[in-house]
């Protein structure tokens, strides 16, 4: 759980308070938190003086905008096809081992969580993920080690 | 016009018609369940498809307009099977526990079923692969994830009619739910119970809480004195229930039931409607006096009524600044609670532990109400059991009654009488009507000068509602009123009601006086009254509650015997200390979400 | 059948300089732009192929002084990712494409809906951009584009529900009519274009109608870029002309033991190698929005197909039964199928439910999800039992 303080109001200042403002000041608040909190998804709801059920509904919808509560890093591993037939399980497995959490946990210290996403376009450099934002492709279980050895040390 | 074929027949139709409507004029039926005539069109489930020559896919009536040349058919052999794979579809991700269901026979998706889908299922059963929950935190509903077949009527219900949105549609794809916010509980979120998603709701999904059970236990129960009132809404709604056209009255043969059904007294909520306004009216008055004569800054006006528990938690959660707004008068329903067992028990020398009182309203929401813990001014549950129209048509089948062709009968007294003010309570307006009518006559002592007291530009379906009367030929108590001009507002459905609060709080209300219905057309559109609902059916209702009235003796609050003989008797006066003790309470805070 | 061959073509990723071809389309009056469109016989490069100078004309024919040029870069088909490339590499020319298709049917604002997965994209497309507006207000273009970011919904590629997340809702697609071209973005008269739709515009103002429409087949003309993956020993992007067959795209592309190319993503269709002579890729054959994944011998076309609906089952909306519930009974069907706990026979009932959700969904995908199973199952029937 994080305090989500003044932040609702300063994206609201910046993306405005119209409808189209949802979604930008939704994709903010995880930028900076990772994941919504009930807590902020009410004060964007009064902000933007729409119902919360309407911003939980339509958080909902989206992958990305988890309302379920996420680690520092989220790593998206694609489960499309591509990704699937070149060796996507040896992947989970490593970084199963690794952070010593299964698909869909986070890890104690709430560094990590890790899931499995719809296709992210790059199946010619499969197997590919997500960590936050930035893709990391043609994954092989050594070069996992060294990215995640990379983020845990960050 | 546009002219097109349906089932090879022309038809000509206004632009912008949908093929549904146009069909419909032609008598042609084409099945739907998402569609709803008070609601916006969704065009989601998919039953109403028809065949349009030259598409490449089915269409959905619902959803389509007309346009010139089309060539329509609804039956044929594509549409036959991609409707019943529709219907089949459905049934997969819905609970089919047909017999046992609340909704049983009731039930749109079944009607459907009935058609097109009888014989072996084709589908896999889904339900098993969704870990539903029933939320029945709610005192009013039971909300059944189960049974939902996301038709998203009552999303668009609790958005369109009533500005609330307590339930939004959730997730997507396979996961996807009608939900709350996050998840949470119905008690526990914006949710006014007003239960017009229940009304609108095709299949078990949304359900009123039922209290049959409990108020046959009472009935039969040696040691218990069972009262019931009956609000004004009831009995013009009853009937459809029973076999009856929608706008029949049934009042004498609804009371006549209730005795059957074993209730040791049958008593009318329009007492205590008429107590209301004598409360509210003069409460509404002080208030005047207090701003107008005494220049009391903190008087808080406009007055909102506070009969509709359902607009009373839509301002609790929306509005919380303006809850000194809200008159303190306890609703017609709550009052009779409070002196049933008080004021009635001591006349009949009843022990008031002894009595249930139970109501039957047009509305889920009384049953919220009555759990109140504002609500034991008595000492007691004030209202023990609330009922709907709807589960008083059930327990009347269950006892067997031949509701056509029993005599018609009166209320029993104390408490039993009423006026044609109360009676109109049922209906938008009405409170407004029923107040005038007699705070008029306190401050000019004579009648509003409306002819045949029907004070017609309060009345009708428009959502928002306006009116000004002025006041003139006051007696001397209310001399500071003389050719001062009462503004007055009237809305029904809170998306109205939201019409008006916007008003309010920019500061841009005239209003002096707010009446406030939380369901469209006010009680005789209420979430608690029979399915379905539709414009035509509550005008049907609205002209029966106005037919009520025109045939009442007495039509005016303040003449009413028994509410003359409960001031000399018990009250003293509207507005005293033992008023406020029984008749009035106070409201909280909520969350907005 | 008219037919190309296979031939590398280099249009879209060709360097040029922007400045010089809008110049030119300053020049140049709506009609005309209109018209080169036409000429050029260029279909939409999402996947769908509607005639790109029509849906200018449509937009242009509005009498709604506001409209919209909505570049939809919501490239979620498994399979593609092509778009990203063409953002990454020149994104100016998307940016021209706007700006031509905005003096075409009289819109001043662009939107870019950006799929949320292609992010870190964002910070150089808006560098990028800042130069691109710079430049084409010295032009005298009147024209704004801003970017709207998806985050990780396939169905916002379909475009009335792109409509409703650039408006702040759920991603569900509407009823149509309205069309985009009457009512799209905020309701307002909207031309819809593909990325890669948007960069060929730009060369076809660049290089003339004329010598685009050599390219190509009457009914495809042009050239397209391909996403290539799967068991392939090049994988990548590759521009090539359109109305080659399938057996010569393998011949290029296989790996010597390909036994299935899926053309056109999860939504397209599957072609077994029995087929690969006799399909064109184009729109006389199978339509593709640039998705080419190859099977070899060693895969089993069960989990192929169970991951498409997958994939499908999780990225419907929801609102439509026959996309909501059909996916589930599709997926869960195939599952009982293969596990002998249905007979195979049930394969027949839900290849009848393909047939209905692709005639009574509201939407393209609910539409789509049957050319996949149906081709699939098919072909392979046996890889499904057994």
């Amino acid at each position: 759980m994080y305090q989500v303080g003044n932040l609702v109001k300063e994206l609201s200042d910046k993306h405005g308070r119209q409808r189209d403002s949802l979604m930008p000041i939704l994709q903010g608040i995880v930028e900076k938190h990772n994941y919504l909190t009930d807590e902020a998804m009410v004060e964007v709801a009064k902000e933007l003086d729409i119902s919360a059920a309407e911003v939980y509904g339509t958080a909902s919808f989206y992958t990305f905008l988890d309302t379920q509560a996420r680690g520092k890093y989220v790593i998206r591993i694609c489960k499309t096809i591509t990704c699937s037939m070149k060796g996507k399980i040896e992947i989970i497995q490593t970084l199963e081992d690794m952070l010593k959490i299964k698909v869909g946990e986070t890890t104690a210290d709430n560094n990590f969580s890790l899931i499995e996403t719809n296709c992210i376009g790059w199946c010619h450099k499969a197997p590919a993920m997500l960590i936050n934002e930035i893709p990391y492709t043609e994954l092989t279980p050594e070069k996992v080690v060294d990215i995640i050895e990379g983020y845990m040390l960050k | 016009m546009v002219n097109l074929k349906i089932n090879d027949q022309n038809v000509s139709v206004p632009k912008g018609t949908t093929v549904l409507e146009a069909a419909k004029k032609m008598n042609i039926n084409i099945p739907t369940l998402c569609n709803h005539d008070d609601l916006c069109v969704a065009g989601n489930c998919r039953v109403c498809v028809v065949e349009q020559t030259g598409a490449r896919t089915l269409i959905a009536a619902c959803a389509m307009p007309v346009s010139e040349g089309m060539d329509i058919h609804t039956n044929t052999l594509k549409v036959r099977n991609a409707r019943k794979h529709i219907v089949e579809l459905l049934l997969s991700e819905h609970r089919s526990d047909c017999t046992k269901c609340y909704k049983n026979q009731k039930c749109e998706l079944q009607a459907l079923a009935n058609e097109f889908a009888f014989g072996d299922t084709i589908f896999l059963d889904l339900v098993e692969d969704h870990h539903y929950t029933i939320d029945r935190s709610s005192p009013s509903f039971i909300k059944d994830d189960s049974k939902c077949i996301r038709c998203q009527r009552c999303v668009r219900t609790c958005s369109e009619l009533q500005y609330i949105s307590a339930i939004s549609v959730s997730n997507k794809g396979a996961h996807q739910k009608i939900s709350s916010f996050s998840n949470k509980p119905m008690s526990h979120v914006v949710c006014t119970n007003c239960g017009q998603c229940v009304n609108r709701c095709p299949t078990g999904a949304l359900v009123e809480k039922t209290y049959i059970d409990q108020v046959w236990d009472a009935i039969y129960d040696p040691d218990k004195h069972v009262v019931v009132q009956t609000a004004p809404a009831v009995r013009v709604a009853l009937g459809e229930d029973l076999g009856y056209d929608p706008g029949e009255r049934v009042t004498g043969k609804m009371v006549n039931a209730l005795r059957q059904l074993g209730f040791n007294s049958v008593l009318d909520t329009d007492f205590t409607a008429d107590l209301t306004i004598m409360e509210e009216g003069t409460e509404l008055l002080v208030r005047l006096k207090k701003a107008l004569v005494d220049g009391d800054k903190n008087v808080s006006l406009p007055m909102f009524t506070s009969c509709s528990p359902g607009w009373i938690k839509f301002i609790e959660h929306k509005y919380p600044e303006f809850l000194p707004n809200l008159s303190t008068c306890k609703s017609p329903q709550q009052m009779f609670g409070a002196l049933a067992k008080t004021f009635y028990a001591k006349r009949r020398n009843i022990d008031p532990s002894k009595i249930v009182s139970v109501s039957v309203m047009p509305c889920t929401a009384k049953k919220f109400e009555a759990d109140r813990p504002e609500m034991r001014s008595s000492g007691f549950k004030d209202v023990d059991f609330v009922l709907t129209t709807r589960e008083l048509a059930i327990m009347i089948k269950q006892a067997g009654i031949d509701f056509r062709n029993i005599e018609v009968a009166k209320y029993d007294s104390v408490m039993g009488d009423s006026t044609g003010a109360a009676v109109i309570f049922g209906a938008t307006g009405g409170v407004m009507e029923a107040a005038l009518r007699t705070a008029y006559e306190i401050v000019t002592g004579h009648e509003v000068p409306f002819g045949n007291l029907n004070i017609t530009p309060v009345r009708g379906m428009d959502g928002v509602k306006e009116a000004t009367i002025k006041i003139a030929g006051c007696v001397d108590d209310w001399k500071f009123l003389e050719g001062a001009e009462l503004k007055v507002a009237i809305a029904h459905g809170l998306v109205n009601a939201n019409k008006i609060m916007k008003l309010v709080k920019a500061g841009k209300a005239p209003y002096h006086f707010v009446e406030v219905m939380a369901c469209p057309g006010g009680c005789i559109g209420g979430g608690g009254q029979p399915i379905p609902t539709n414009m035509q059916i509550r005008k049907n209702r609205m002209a029966a509650i106005y037919s009520e009235d025109e045939h009442m003796v007495l039509r005016k609050s303040h003449e009413n015997p028994d509410v003359i003989a409960i001031y000399k008797e018990f009250l003293e006066n509207p507005n005293s200390h033992k008023s406020h003790e029984l008749l009035h309470t106070h409201y909280v805070e909520r969350e907005n979400y | 059948m008219e037919k190309t061959g296979l031939n590398k073509v280099d249009l879209i990723f060709e360097e040029i300089d922007p400045k010089e071809v809008l110049i030119k389309a300053s020049k140049m009056t709506s009609d005309e732009i209109i018209q080169n469109m036409l000429d050029s016989g260029l279909k939409g490069r999402g996947g769908a192929g509607f005639p790109t100078g029509l849906k200018w004309k449509y937009t242009a024919a509005e009498k709604e002084p506001e409209k919209y040029i909505v570049c939809n870069a919501d490239e979620g088909e498994p399979g593609t990712f092509k778009d990203r490339e063409i953002l990454d590499r020149v994104a100016y020319k998307v940016y021209g494409g706007m700006a031509i298709a905005g003096k075409a049917i009289g819109a001043k604002n662009g939107i870019v809906y950006l799929r949320g997965e292609y992010r870190f994209l964002l910070p150089k497309l808006m560098t990028e951009l800042e130069s691109f507006h710079k430049m084409i207000s010295e032009i005298g273009f009147d024209f704004k584009i801003r970017y709207c970011l998806g985050s990780g919904a396939y169905i916002c590629g379909e475009e009335s529900a792109l409509f409703e997340s650039v408006e702040g809702f759920r991603g569900e697609p509407r009823n149509k009519p309205p069309y985009p071209t009457t009512s799209g973005v905020y309701n307002k008269p909207t031309s819809i274009n593909n990325v890669e739709t948007l960069v060929t515009a730009t060369m076809i103002i660049k290089h003339g109608p004329a010598s685009y429409s050599q390219l190509g087949t009457k009914d495809s003309r042009g050239s397209k870029v391909f996403s290539i993956s799967g068991d392939t020993p090049t994988p990548g992007i590759f521009e090539l002309e359109l109305g080659m067959s399938v057996q010569e795209f393998v011949n290029e592309f296989g790996d010597g033991d390909t036994k299935a190319v899926q053309v056109g993503g999860a939504s397209g269709f599957c072609v077994p190698r029995k087929k690969f002579q006799d399909t064109i890729i184009g729109f006389e054959g199978v339509p593709t929005g640039g998705s080419m994944k190859l099977f070899n011998s060693s895969r089993s076309m069960y989990n192929v197909l169970h991951n498409y609906l997958d994939f499908f089952a999780e990225e419907s909306c929801g609102q439509c039964t026959p996309c909501r519930v059909g996916c589930q009974q599709l997926l869960k069907g195939v599952e009982k199928v293969k596990k002998g706990e249905a007979k195979s026979i049930y394969l027949n009932e839900l290849v009848k439910l393909a047939d209905t959700m692709k005639i009574a969904s509201k939407c393209g995908l609910g539409q789509s999800v049957g050319n996949a199973f149906k081709t699939i199952v098919e072909n392979f029937r046996e890889e499904i039992i057994y």
